[in-house]
């Protein structure tokens, strides 16, 4: 059918989900293929088992982790809910830290605590560039450090692009034994990630978001982090998560994972560039569009390089959408679609935003494929999309 | 034309959007959310606003192969349909909320943001026709009279209907079942909407007291003798016969009704249903859908139907002094007539226009 098969688009919403790579598409299609079930004990399932060792190993030794601390997931909420929810249900404490700014694989998690488990939320404020306030978690860690369960804060903002103060964090939380959980799914390829460098315990990462397939993704744990699993049956993955392993997709994982980590000093520069001349372009042709996130005097560690989120005043974020995607230029609103019902992004509502402007905002997210070409159209697209939603913004004030 | 299909979720609002595919329009399909809280309205096949509605509207789209988009009208649905709502019956009158829908949000609120952003008309699944006439466009009855929705359309101006298109006013409820299975909607079997869509239960004397509070008051008859008491006056709706906690009938043992309802002491008034019987109607904030009315001989002989489902009657229609506001005398009695609710006046199937019903009166000497 006509409809499902893509046409030619300008795809700027890589942080939703980025296209695989050659290299793990290859990988994936050799190995469907094959029979194996990795827990089995004759020679095909030795193969398979061989394979996700092998692909284990990779993705370990990209990230700067020991191949035991790999947990693979069914993809990234699952491997932040399994840290959330592991961690609050084996140890003693009761408050769980974790930012305002947070995606709601963390957020919905904690939440789902509270109302159930009898856990002590606190959601840290996050300043108005979306980053932690590390003086807010330093005194919520002094209030009885005994209590708090774990931490958990997001490496870099999947809405904004904002880098957290991750060490900083990390450092504060040790300091008072309180393990540290960090969502890096938009991180992979973007910022350089040694897990043996950086002082966090458990560290999510998803499949399809650096060029592998949807579906997988892992749970980077420390051997000596006990956490309780969600899953039982099987106990594959060091008895913390059971199920058959996929072994393709595991593969065409590891593929991708260790394919981002080594472009990441090409490509940064790269989409650093690309969205520099989006931001530019768009500011050329609306003029009072606002950038949201670090203030470019913050320098680029404090922003990921494929990120633009942009506040369009008086218009709305749903108009941009559909009036670009008409025109073949697809980004998102940033929002998270709750219940079907667009909500405004709590990311900007916590950075201090209005309803209004939280509700005018576009993300552009650049990734591996992106060229200038996708630029200009978007470009090119973006000034009389904006005077049209902006009338249509004036139409709906206006009541009949 | 670039088109906007309002997409509920329905077998309607789905056949409405392949037809105008079928024309050769430019189709885009929308599902208004008219609650930020989806749950809290109807679920199942009886609303229009669950999350399992959406989906549908979205799998609708997708066989349809256009594009589909949720707009999130939850605000304007709540100010202009919900608050209206509650505030008519705070007021001792009974409202139309799907009427009040179509005119301030899918031909008011929609239609204005699919202008703007550059589509020609919005397509839903009315059963109305839209045919071009000498002065331009008209507003008809369905051809499927027991499906007929032209009566909650009345409040649509020449301009709103410019740009309204009911791709399915020829066809038969039956017909657009059968026309949805052979086009492959998974909805076609999906059951009819009732009542109103933003009560989940269909509880309304429960949803008013919840937010006008318990307001208590007293029934009486018509020489104004207390026959009993109640919690709220919105919970009576004119000739209402069940339900009067007044315990015992009539002298005359025949039953009573509602005839009166009076907001402000909440004194609800009953009576047999001769009492009901009205000939005159006030009305006001008159909307016609094309040129006004020529009542210049005094009045204009027409039909007027008085309900979502109800059979037109004869009357004649005068204009009054004050801009919106008009007489309708009905050539035999009606009876149950409430203020608030719409009369809408045709001329055969053309629709010429509506006006609320502020007073009636009785029928003293037919």
């Amino acid at each position: 059918m006509s409809a499902l098969s893509p046409g030619r688009t300008h795809y700027l919403d890589h942080a939703a989900t980025t296209p695989m790579v050659d290299a793990a598409i290859d990988e994936l299609r050799s190995r469907l293929g094959d029979v194996g079930n990795a827990s089995s004990l004759h020679a095909s399932g030795r193969r398979a088992r061989r394979l996700v060792e092998e692909a284990r190993e990779q993705l370990a030794a990209a990230l700067g982790a020991r191949p035991s601390e790999v947990v693979f997931t069914a993809g990234g909420t699952e491997a932040d809910n399994l840290a959330v929810k592991g961690l609050f249900w084996a140890r003693d404490g009761r408050r769980l830290l974790t930012t305002a700014g947070e995606h709601h694989a963390v957020l919905d998690p904690v939440d789902w605590l509270a109302r159930h488990e009898g856990a002590e939320v606190e959601l840290l404020p996050i300043d108005d560039t979306g980053a932690l306030r590390l003086d807010a978690l330093a005194a919520a860690l002094d209030r009885d450090p005994g209590s708090v369960a774990a931490m958990s804060c997001m490496w870099v903002n999947n809405e904004v692009g904002t880098v957290q103060p991750l060490a900083a964090a990390a450092a504060l939380a040790h300091a008072h034994g309180v393990p540290v959980h960090t969502d890096a799914v938009q991180t992979i390829g973007h910022l350089p990630v040694d897990l043996a460098d950086l002082e966090v315990d458990a560290l999510s990462i998803s499949g399809h978001k650096v060029g592998g397939p949807q579906g997988v993704g892992a749970l980077l744990v420390r051997r000596e982090l006990d956490l309780v699993p969600l899953l039982h049956g099987g106990g594959q993955e060091r008895d913390v998560r059971s199920g058959t392993a996929d072994v393709a997709g595991i593969c065409a994982f590891a593929v991708a994972v260790d394919h981002a980590v080594q472009r990441r000093a090409t490509q940064a520069p790269q989409l650093r560039r690309l969205r520099d001349s989006l931001v530019a372009g768009i500011r050329a042709a609306v003029p009072d569009v606002v950038l949201n996130g670090p203030p470019v005097a913050a320098g680029e560690a404090a922003r990921a390089p494929g990120i633009a989120h942009l506040t369009f005043p008086g218009c709305d974020g749903d108009a941009l959408l559909m009036l670009l995607d008409a025109q073949g230029v697809e980004c998102s609103t940033g929002s998270a679609c709750t219940a079907g019902v667009p909500q405004p992004s709590h990311v900007l509502l916590a950075m201090g935003a209005d309803d209004a402007a939280a509700r005018s905002s576009l993300r552009f997210s650049l990734g591996h494929d992106s060229t200038q070409a996708d630029i200009d159209a978007a470009v090119a697209a973006i000034g009389p999309v904006v005077e049209r939603a902006r009338s249509a913004g004036l139409a709906a004030t206006g009541r009949r | 034309m670039r088109v906007l299909a309002a997409m509920s979720g329905g077998v309607d609002s789905a056949v409405a959007a392949a037809r105008a595919v079928d024309a050769g329009h430019d189709v885009t399909g929308i599902h208004l959310a008219l609650s930020r809280r989806p749950q809290s309205y109807r679920t199942g096949g009886r609303g229009c606003c669950t999350i399992e509605d959406a989906g549908d509207a979205r799998r609708a789209a997708d066989v349809l192969g256009i594009p589909f988009y949720v707009w999130d009208l939850s605000e304007r649905f709540h100010t202009d349909v919900v608050e209206d709502f509650v505030e008519e019956y705070r007021a001792g009158r009974t409202p139309n909320p799907c009427l009040r829908c179509n005119e301030k949000i899918k031909f008011a609120a929609v239609l204005d943001r699919a202008l703007a952003l550059g589509f020609d008309a919005v397509a839903t699944g009315h059963y109305a026709q839209v045919v071009d006439g000498p002065a331009g466009r008209e507003l008809h009855r369905a051809v499927d009279s027991a499906k007929d929705q032209s009566y909650v359309l009345g409040v649509l101006t020449a301009e709103q209907l410019a740009h309204a298109l009911f791709p399915l006013g020829d066809t038969a409820k039956a017909q657009v079942r059968a026309e949805a299975a052979d086009r492959g909607l998974a909805l076609a079997d999906k059951p009819d909407s009732h009542d109103v869509c933003f009560i989940a239960d269909g509880d309304t004397a429960g949803f008013l007291r919840a937010r006008l509070g318990e307001r208590p008051g007293d029934v009486v008859d018509e020489s104004g003798e207390r026959l009993g008491g109640h919690d709220g006056s919105y919970a009576y709706t004119i000739g209402q016969r069940r339900r009067l906690r007044i315990g015992a009938p009539a002298a005359d043992g025949h039953p009573r009704y509602v005839l009166n309802i009076e907001p402000v002491s909440g004194t609800v008034t009953v009576g047999p249903h001769a009492g009901l019987a009205v000939d005159c109607l006030d009305a006001v904030a008159a909307r016609w859908c094309g040129p006004p009315p020529d009542a210049a001989g005094g009045s204009l002989t027409c039909t007027v139907q008085l309900r979502a489902h109800g059979e037109p009657v004869p009357a004649r229609l005068a204009m009054a002094d004050e801009p919106g506001a008009v007489q309708l005398h009905l050539d035999s009695p009606a009876h149950g007539i409430a203020p608030g609710q719409a009369a809408v006046v045709y001329l055969g199937t053309l629709v010429v226009g509506s006006a609320t019903i502020a007073r009636t009166h009785r029928a003293v000497s037919v």
